[in-house]
């Protein structure tokens, strides 16, 4: 067991590496001056003199991985002509010229209302996704069922933007009960954190409980014709006992992996959730460095969601192995 | 008679699952050190219970498995390590028949697909053409050759493995290797297609390998029987002896645990109850595999493997065979 | 005097879309304390329909099941699921042929046979599971209390099939229904897995209906055997009786066919032509007319009526369904049937 978790946990590491490398080096693969990709739209010679100095172009593509690498430890200060030096401290996943920011501290910046988003939608989706499969699944071929079904469809088939604008219209232009979506910090003021988030959060738990009621519905029928039910069956246990603790155990496994993949994905920015509402993540984050082609920012942002679906895959990964018996044996 | 197909020391070695990080893999012997002569036109029973290797080296002569050791060689011919292509010519020589029915066909084939897929394989057309040839065959084995174009779902289980034979006869091989041909299909089905493979036996001069764990099915059809332990064949002798005078004690417990369809018998036969499970494949038993199990067991039966000898017209592999 | 299980005309039918599938058409039988009972069919016999409509499995699925069942004086084929459910596991347990798939995978073999006994009885965790070792122990699984930590993947086949006994019995049902326990073990396993079971059963008094398609199996544990064919019962009697003066042409067909350890193995065997049938579409008149080698002898009636069940002579516990009268019976069984035997 914990040897499967050693292993996981190794890999995931290595993954991370090779991705960094990978990320790193785009920037430098693309046909075009670094420099001027991390000078941006609206540059200037001055600027451009800055970055390059600071970025010692000069230096070979490992030795600027290096910096880069041992920036994420430990912090670097970068040399931007005389006299400037520009602090970035760790983990320093690289330096906004344009906005004259480290990029983590634009990530601090954006990070919370990226959570907040995720979170909250991701505990909505499951819970209405899950909820509304098991239902299915227990009154199968019935209106409950088709009806279900048609709801999930339905939120599938809508995009988010049609939806979460739609909804905005009636709910905070029209009705007035809810404010503008937006992000305050939960811990200063958690009723307005939460009004203003319900939209987004609706939004998107609308989308993605689709699957997951599908998942759980399709998942569960299964599992249901399985021979070890009817030994349930066989036994005397009632029909929530074996629905809860035989059916939907097995079921939940896929279920499990699923979720920890689309929270790690969400993590790395809502993006279109976080446009149509406004909302400064970091997915709104990543649109706006590359509407001003912010190399740094852009980079700093794909490692990071990079960093999220790794880390999710992983723990997935370890979860599913204490789920599932048999798995740990490999 | 000539020995139409000679195995000597065939090993296959399987890799297990790993534990931890730098450990090695288990080694699965499923099948260690397998010798055996077959002479043409004879019928070969290879029993066994489940992990005994009879499967596996049913696939290894037919080369669906590479061996990790030993030689298979073929009307003389070395084929162990032939390449697939120099390979292909011999396989047209040497065919399987699969357990499963309902799996070893495939569902999108016509049935008339499936038996005409040697033909294209090895690039041979017989004479009338494919389908005529395909249409005879369906009829040697008792099927409508009116049903060349419908699908496998279509037939009942004896009746596909029916068509699995006729595949098997297509190029007109001298060996066919049936693994458990008759386990999966109903017990009244079971006697047709016995009594259809020796029809063909006899008819076109096959010489067989019949893989089988049911001990009554294999001595309706074969000659001589092998019985297979963990890997080994622990003895080897003609039907008649096997069944009337066993001399290794697994092939004695094996035939006095098998049910009699005579409630008379009940009680009336010596009962040789075997305790507990066969041991594991990746940890076989020192010496002698079978002396966890055996009664007889003693010191040597841990120290030393034993070798198949003849006695009388048996082989035994076994220290202290039965008289 | 009412027997221990006592089955009255049960009938179970499927309606489908292809239309309406008589999985079991007027079946009685009974079966005493201690007593074995084997059920013999092949596939689309009905047997196993039989074993689930007992344990009132067949409640909630599409299958219309009628007729009557009494268990130990009760009539429990129109009970409710949630009245019936009390008696699962409880009062007659099941176990099944693929003990792999019938163990859910994700549970410890100790906390499934805990469960079976927590749910009929008021037990802590620690009691259900000091007495999931005891069961374990008691079908001689060695080290009990380390394999109760196991999961059903870790075991081998035949240790996997005890577990199931032992989950079964939990409870102490004296009916115990095995489906085809033995098929998928090997045959020296199979011998324990038998033995086994009739030790329980000199210990517990339990009824068992043991379901198979293994007549060699039947010989050496059924107390009775029952016969079906397309969902009928074609020959009941006690043991002696079916394999040694058997009376139906499909029994016949089978012991003449199947191969044996004893007799001229170089002697083709008998085998029974056709096929079993659909059960949509089963023949007219005696299900197994067509695979019949003695239509002839009785005429137009084997397709046209299906036989009653009667009496075999005077022996009122032997039955057969054919139309065959007594003595062209006797004499084709004593001619024609005896010596393939």
């Amino acid at each position: 067991m914990l040897s499967y978790i050693a292993r996981r946990i190794t890999s995931g590491v290595l993954v991370l590496f090779i991705v960094s490398a990978v990320v790193f080096s785009i920037f430098y693969i693309l046909p075009a001056d670094p420099a001027r990709l991390a000078c941006g739209k609206s540059c200037t010679p001055e600027l451009m003199e800055r970055i390059r100095h600071a970025m010692e172009i000069d230096q070979p593509l490992a030795t600027q991985y290096g910096r880069f690498v041992k920036g994420v430890f430990v912090g670097r200060t970068y040399n931007a002509g005389t006299e400037v030096q520009l602090d970035c401290a760790a983990p320093c996943l690289g330096y906004s010229y344009q906005t004259d920011l480290p990029v983590t501290s634009l990530i601090k910046d954006r990070l919370p209302a990226t959570l907040s988003i995720a979170v909250g939608a991701s505990l909505l989706w499951l819970l209405v996704g899950l909820s509304g499969g098991i239902l299915s699944a227990l009154k199968r071929g019935t209106l409950i069922d088709r009806g279900s079904q048609a709801f999930a469809l339905a939120g599938a088939s809508l995009q988010i933007y049609f939806v979460g604008l739609i909804l905005q219209f009636i709910f905070v232009n029209k009705l007035e009960w809810l404010p503008m979506p937006g992000y305050v910090s939960p811990f200063e003021m958690p009723f307005e954190w939460a009004k203003e988030m319900v939209l987004p959060w609706v939004t998107l738990a609308f989308l993605l409980s689709a699957i997951y009621s599908r998942l759980t519905r399709s998942g569960m029928i299964e599992v249901m014709s399985e021979d070890y039910i009817r030994t349930a069956r066989a036994k005397g246990l009632s029909a929530r006992q074996i629905n809860f603790k035989h059916v939907l155990r097995s079921a939940i496994t896929p279920i499990v992996t699923v979720f920890g993949l689309d929270l790690g994905a969400l993590l790395g920015g809502a993006v279109i959730t976080e446009y149509v509402f406004n909302i400064p993540g970091l997915g709104k984050l990543a649109t706006e460095a590359v509407a001003n082609v912010d190399m740094p920012v852009i980079t700093g942002t794909v490692l990071l969601a990079a960093i999220f679906i790794i880390t999710a895959n992983m723990i997935v990964d370890i979860i599913y192995s204490f789920l599932d018996p048999k798995v740990r044996l490999k | 008679m000539s020995t139409i197909l000679k195995v000597s020391g065939l090993t296959k070695h399987f890799a297990g699952n790993k534990h931890g990080l730098f450990s090695k893999a288990d080694v699965i012997q499923a099948v260690d050190g397998v010798s055996f002569e077959l002479a043409q036109g004879e019928a070969l029973g290879l029993v066994g219970e489940s992990g005994c290797g009879k499967s596996t080296t049913g696939r290894l002569i037919t080369r669906l498995l590479e061996p990790t050791s030993g030689k298979i060689e073929f009307e003389g011919q070395d084929i162990t390590n032939l390449s697939n292509n120099d390979l292909r010519p011999i396989r047209t020589q040497l065919q399987m028949i699969f357990q499963d029915p309902y799996s070893s066909l495939n569902p999108r084939h016509t049935v008339g697909t499936i038996v005409g897929t040697p033909f294209e394989i090895s690039k041979v057309t017989p004479e009338g053409g494919v389908k005529k040839r395909v249409q005879e065959l369906l009829e040697i084995v008792g099927l409508n050759p009116e049903h060349y174009n419908r699908y496998p779902h279509e037939f009942s289980g004896g009746q596909r493995q029916r068509i699995g034979i006729a595949r098997a006869l297509a190029l007109r091989p001298k060996v066919i290797v049936a693994d458990e041909p008759v386990s999966a299909l109903d017990v009244s089905i079971q006697a047709q297609i016995i009594n259809l493979m020796k029809d063909l036996q006899k008819d076109f001069g096959l010489t067989f390998v019949f893989i089988a764990h049911d001990l009554a099915v294999v001595r309706h059809f074969a000659q001589r029987v092998a019985v297979m332990y963990l890997g080994n064949i622990v003895e080897i002798a003609d039907r008649d002896s096997l069944y009337s005078n066993p001399k290794h004690p697994y092939t004695k417990a094996l035939l006095s645990a098998v049910p009699e369809a005579d409630p008379d018998a009940v009680g009336a036969r010596e009962r040789i109850r075997l305790t507990g499970d066969v041991p594991n494949p990746i940890n076989p038993p020192s010496g002698c595999r079978f002396r966890t199990r055996c009664w007889k067991a003693q010191e040597i039966c841990a120290t030393t493997p034993p070798v198949l000898l003849q006695i009388g017209t048996s082989s035994v592999a076994c220290h202290f065979p039965e008289k | 005097m009412r027997k221990f299980l006592d089955v009255k005309n049960l009938s179970v039918k499927f309606n489908t879309e292809d239309g309406v599938v008589h999985a079991v058409d007027n079946l009685s039988f009974s079966v005493e304390r201690g007593k074995t009972l084997g059920i013999v069919g092949e596939s689309g016999s009905g047997k196993s329909v039989t074993s689930l409509a007992i344990m009132g499995l067949h409640k909630g699925s599409r299958a219309e099941v009628t007729g009557e069942i009494w268990l130990d004086g009760q009539e429990i084929n129109q009970l409710a699921e949630k009245d019936i459910r009390k008696l699962r596991g409880k009062k007659m347990a099941m176990i099944f042929q693929d003990a792999l798939a019938a163990l859910h995978p994700y549970y410890t073999v100790g906390n499934q046979i805990a469960e079976a006994y927590q749910v009929h009885n008021k037990a802590s965790k620690a009691e259900a599971k000091k007495h999931a070792i005891e069961m374990l122990d008691r079908v001689g699984i060695p080290e009990p209390q380390k394999r109760a930590d196991d999961y059903p993947h870790q075991f081998s086949g035949g240790m996997r099939q005890r577990a199931m006994i032992a989950m079964s019995l939990s409870c102490d049902p004296t009916l115990l229904i095995a489906d085809e326990p033995t098929t998928a073990l090997d045959v020296t396993v199979q011998a324990q897995i038998l033995e086994l079971l009739r030790d329980l059963q000199k210990e517990f008094g339990t009824a068992i209906i043991l379901i198979t398609h293994d007549l060699g199996v039947v010989a050496e544990t059924a107390d009775d055997v029952l016969l079906m064919y397309a969902g009928k019962a074609v020959e009941y009697g006690n043991v002696r009786d079916v394999l040694k003066n058997p009376q139906h042409p499909y029994a016949w067909g089978l012991l003449t066919s199947i191969p044996r350890l004893t007799g001229d193995p170089d002697k083709k065997l008998a085998a029974i032509p056709g096929t079993p049938p659909s059960l949509i579409s089963v023949p007219s008149g005696c299900a197994f007319h067509p695979r019949c080698s003695y239509v002839s002898t009785v005429g137009a009636a084997c397709s046209g009526t299906v036989p009653d069940l009667l009496p075999v002579g005077s022996a009122a516990h032997h039955l057969v369904r054919c139309h065959l009268d007594v003595k062209n019976r006797e004499d084709i069984f004593k001619n024609q049937v005896v010596p393939k035997l």
